[in-house]
């Protein structure tokens, strides 16, 4: 299985994301933001975390209408899975491929901590490794990730089940202390329609290692290595 | 527009802060009167904060080198060797002053600089630590201040993708009208890719790169070697704008660039911008330069060589290429989207040369500009000897356990997590230790190194005794890396003080560099970057003085180290070293009752390195995996932070007998470190230190959920945590 890590100008945890994916058996290739087309037989696009473009203008406004992007959308639309982290949640939302947008943290201050997310469903090829329910211990390091959508968007979310994970307790409780960032329905990520692009903003990348805290990220890259291993 | 023939009346020298005398020995060096472009360039060239005049030959006295030293002072960072190949550059600088007049972009941009002084060597930045000191809490500035340069030095820092894993920081009225802003930068390259400043070849391209040059910064060195006054804020102007963007992208263009082989020599534009960076290639290559600025990028129209030469615009690089290769490094550039422009070059005439519409707008020697600046050697008077206070003169808490709390809660000793949460700790995936513990650890590569790094210093015990108080500064640094597991390897120094004009400011100068320098030997820790930050001082009133010190060191095994929490429950707790009860200076005399008093605490540079070393062979033969080191206030405040990071509580049963219980708990006697280590170790542990002479003492047991003092006194960890981690949000938030 393959994946392409697409790099913008300002991109800065694709070396992060690199080490994850690897980690988990994807073999890697890094793709430059002016380039037009996907590497061949690329199974999955990933969208890193970072300041494209130094987040100027709006967070991912600019990265979302990059010439790659037209190869991503392109992807997703056959069907091919996409995930965006962080910044590459902000574009994804910025280009069309997740609905609502991510705005300024309700303290309006960059924060950068551990943080539990729920695991809303485990029947998505980014989440079978989890179980539903299950609290996992990531970290989030943003200035704009209070997602933010409009009463019908967010109704569609919730009742099409397009809630990917959301921020939670050790206990894996949704509270509005365990919502630092002011996101709507303390969303941390969501789906697409189709379930085959994600966009999240915690950091499953950084907890990978016991040395750096704990594993519990693993399990993202391990759903998404085994589901496309077994579609291919 | 600037005539480039304007006079140099008096008022002119005095606006460039040039004393009447230096403007004299400069017309003398040229043998003419100079052009106003000239005049700006030497002001840039000579003032304090460039030419180090006040600082330069007492510098000279510190200990710089060592086997594993590849660069010492005087290139843009430091550089040692950790094996397998691989170097860490790193240096520390000041950006007080711009700090001061406008805190966001005063502390972006010094975050900025630094990272680019230690990419300037070729090195990738991995880390980055801070050292903040802000005014009194109640000042009407001080919010503001403290809010705005954290938000510039996350600004920046999160957005270029390095991690910030360590700082410290302090607040006192004596830095009312200067806070201290010192940013330290930590890279990696590999030994044999190291780049330097100094030009080679006659005739070869000297190339521009990075971002435009526009009209902001101009004066800002010179602004940062003057003291301050009420008018003061009026010098917004000479403060640069960061774009933590535009650097992310010159770092890459120009590590892809070194790659390619392509570069001879590279000085990144920092204070004084082009005029330094093209002397500073220049001289220390031993050859003349000439540049056309007709070539150089700007960013507004109609720019004068005068404000080209002194912008200090930033994320800008100045390179000598290898001839023939501008086009392949132009590539480079215009990939990551960044101006590139070939500007002048090296010539054989030692002669700096700078031409702007075909007219010579200055022509003067280039060795003299930096060798001939001003030397000099202030008066200093003798550090005054305050008396040492005894333990039995310190009266004792109504309660120690309040006390203690109290100490938690001060806006020193609290939790910084409302600061470090600002900045990104996590980013690059290979911060083993984040901030609140003793050291930043961080692992390099895919291990198994890791760099442990801090910075230190406790300017009450510099103010009170310069000599010890910089002994202090360099023992803690070596103490927080060895209390982490590290091997403390070598130091970068900012030497932040009022003004050098004052006898008793230089007199503080001198007795901190004795005392550094001091430690720096006993302790095989040499100094190799550094930065001297004076001036800051306004109206006459100085800050204390504050060296700040930048350690680094390593780890073989970065997975064998030690944290501060407790881990588990029924361990035994150890004290290492000595412990006389020392009160003088120390946090408790200060906070509790109210007097910044005494003699500060003696540092024994053979104790300290024995009983430190002791402390590393134990983490490192895996013996102990939790240890804290004694600092600000001592033994109590030690005990209680380790029980709050590991959320188990202890019981002290034990303090020696003819010591004050408060002494005991609160005296700041250096050289201690507290261990928490397996229950059937602990007496084989006891008997290794008695039998290499190092004092070591059980303390107690870790377990419960309370602290609990000699005597019975209890306190829940619950409420330590909660006294320890809500002062700082509050008062940012107006409620404390």
């Amino acid at each position: 299985m393959k994946s392409a890590v697409i790099v913008f100008p300002g991109s800065n945890r694709e070396g992060d994301m690199l080490r994850a994916l690897k980690q988990a058996g994807s073999r890697v290739e890094k793709v430059w933001h002016a380039d037009t087309e996907l590497p061949p037989g690329t199974d999955l696009v990933v969208l890193p975390g970072g300041f494209s473009y130094g987040d100027y203008l709006r967070c991912g406004a600019i990265a979302g209408r990059a010439h790659i992007m037209d190869a991503v959308r392109a992807h997703a639309a056959r069907g091919g899975l996409v995930l965006g982290v962080c910044n590459g949640f902000q574009i994804l939302c910025e280009s069309g491929l997740l609905p609502g947008i991510l705005m300024r943290n309700a303290n309006l201050k960059f924060i950068c901590h551990r943080q539990f997310l729920r695991v809303e469903r485990n029947d998505t090829a980014f989440t079978k490794a989890y179980a539903k329910g299950q609290a996992i211990d990531v970290c989030v390091a943003h200035g704009e990730g209070n997602y933010t959508a409009d009463a019908e968007t967010l109704k569609r979310l919730e009742g099409e089940g397009l809630v990917a994970f959301r921020y939670c307790d050790a206990d894996g409780q949704v509270t509005p202390d365990a919502n630092r960032n002011g996101s709507m329905n303390s969303i941390a990520g969501i789906y697409s329609e189709k379930l085959n692009v994600m966009g999240m903003m915690p950091h499953p990348e950084n907890l990978i290692e016991d040395m750096m805290g704990g594993t519990d990220g693993r399990g993202l890259f391990q759903s998404l290595v085994s589901s496309l291993a077994k579609a291919a | 527009m600037i005539r480039n023939d304007v006079a140099s009346t008096p008022e002119l020298v005095k606006e460039h802060g040039l004393k009447p005398d230096e403007y004299e020995r400069f017309v003398a060096l040229i043998g003419r009167t100079p052009t106003i472009t000239e005049l700006g360039i030497v002001s840039a060239m000579w003032n304090e904060h460039c030419s180090y005049k006040s600082s330069r030959m007492h510098l000279r006295g510190l200990p710089t080198k060592a086997p594993w030293v590849i660069q010492g002072p005087g290139e843009n960072a430091g550089v040692i060797d950790i094996g397998d190949g691989l170097a860490c550059v790193f240096k520390m600088e000041s950006h007080n002053h711009p700090s001061f007049i406008e805190p966001y972009q005063g502390a972006t941009t010094g975050v900025g600089g630094i990272l680019r002084d230690v990419f300037t060597m070729g090195a990738r930045p991995i880390a980055a630590l801070n050292f903040l000191r802000f005014g009194e809490p109640n000042h009407p500035k001080t919010r503001h201040l403290v809010s705005g340069v954290v938000a510039g030095i996350g600004g920046y820092g999160n957005s270029f993708g390095v991690p910030t894993v360590g700082g410290s920081v302090g607040f006192h009225p004596r830095y009312n009208g200067n806070i201290l802003v010192n940013a330290m930068a930590v890279g990696l390259a590999r030994t044999n890719e190291i780049f330097y400043a100094a030009a080679t070849g006659v005739g070869n391209p000297i190339v521009y790169l990075g971002s435009k040059t526009g009209r902001d910064g101009i004066h800002g060195a010179t602004m940062a070697s003057a003291e301050f006054d009420d008018a003061s804020e009026e010098k917004r102007p000479t403060v640069q704008v960061g774009d933590p963007f535009a650097e992310k992208l010159l770092l890459e263009a120009c590590l892809e660039l070194m790659k390619s082989g392509a570069v001879i020599a590279i000085q990144d534009m920092g204070a004084a911008g082009l005029t330094c960076s093209a002397v500073e290639m220049g001289a220390k290559g031993d050859l003349g330069v000439e540049l056309d600025l007709d070539k150089v990028p700007c960013r507004e129209e109609g720019m004068t060589a005068y404000e080209m030469m002194l912008s200090e615009s930033q994320e800008r690089m100045l390179m000598v290429l290898k001839p023939g290769m501008e086009k392949e490094a132009e590539a480079i550039f215009v990939k990551w989207g960044l101006d590139f422009a070939v500007i002048g070059k090296t010539t054989d005439t030692l002669r700096f040369v700078v031409k702007h519409h075909g007219e010579v707008m200055a022509d003067l020697p280039i060795k003299e500009l930096g060798d001939e600046a001003p030397l000099y050697d202030r008066p200093h008077i003798p550090n005054t000897h305050l008396p040492v206070i005894a333990p039995e003169s310190v009266k004792a808490p109504v309660s120690e356990a309040d006390a203690l709390v109290k100490l938690v809660g001060s806006p020193d000793q609290c939790s910084k997590r409302w600061v470090w949460e600002q900045y990104d700790h996590l980013i690059l995936g290979n911060t083993v230790q984040i901030p609140g513990g003793d050291a930043g650890l961080v692992r390099i590569e895919d291990g198994p190194k890791g760099l442990a790094m801090t910075t230190d210093v406790t300017p009450r015990y510099c103010e009170a005794d310069p000599v010890e108080g910089g002994k202090q500064a360099v023992a803690e640094a070596w103490r927080n890396i060895t209390a982490v597991g590290g091997l403390p390897l070598a130091i970068t120094d900012n030497l932040n003080f009022g003004s050098p004009e004052r006898p008793e400011v230089m007199g503080q100068f001198v007795g901190c560099l004795r005392g550094i320098s001091e430690a720096c030997r006993a302790l095989d820790f040499p100094v190799v970057s550094g930065n001297v930050s004076l001036y800051n001082e306004t109206n006459g009133q100085g800050i204390l003085p504050t060296p700040a010190i930048g350690g680094v060191g390593l780890l073989d095994d970065v997975t064998v180290n030690a944290s501060v929490a407790f881990k588990d429950e029924g361990e035994a707790i150890i004290l290492i070293g000595e412990t006389a009860g020392w009160l003088g200076q120390s946090i408790y005399l200060r906070d509790i009752c109210g007097r910044e008093e005494g003699a500060p605490p003696p540092v024994d540079l053979t104790t300290e390195r024995r009983n430190g070393d002791f402390v590393r062979q134990l983490i490192r033969s895996r013996q102990v995996k939790t240890v804290h080191d004694c600092s600000d206030g001592g033994l109590a405040l030690t005990l209680a932070e380790m029980a709050m990071a590991g959320g188990i509580g202890a019981t002290i049963a034990t303090a020696p007998e003819g010591l004050a219980l408060h002494a005991f708990l609160f005296g700041e006697d250096q050289g201690r470190y507290v261990l928490a280590v397996d229950p059937d170790e602990a007496a084989d542990i006891l008997y290794e230190a008695a039998s290499i002479g190092v004092p070591a003492m059980a303390l107690g047991i870790t377990g419960g959920d309370s602290l609990i003092l000699p005597g019975g006194q209890a306190i829940s960890v619950t409420k330590l945590k909660a006294a320890h981690e809500s002062w700082l949000p509050d008062y940012m938030a107006g409620k404390a």
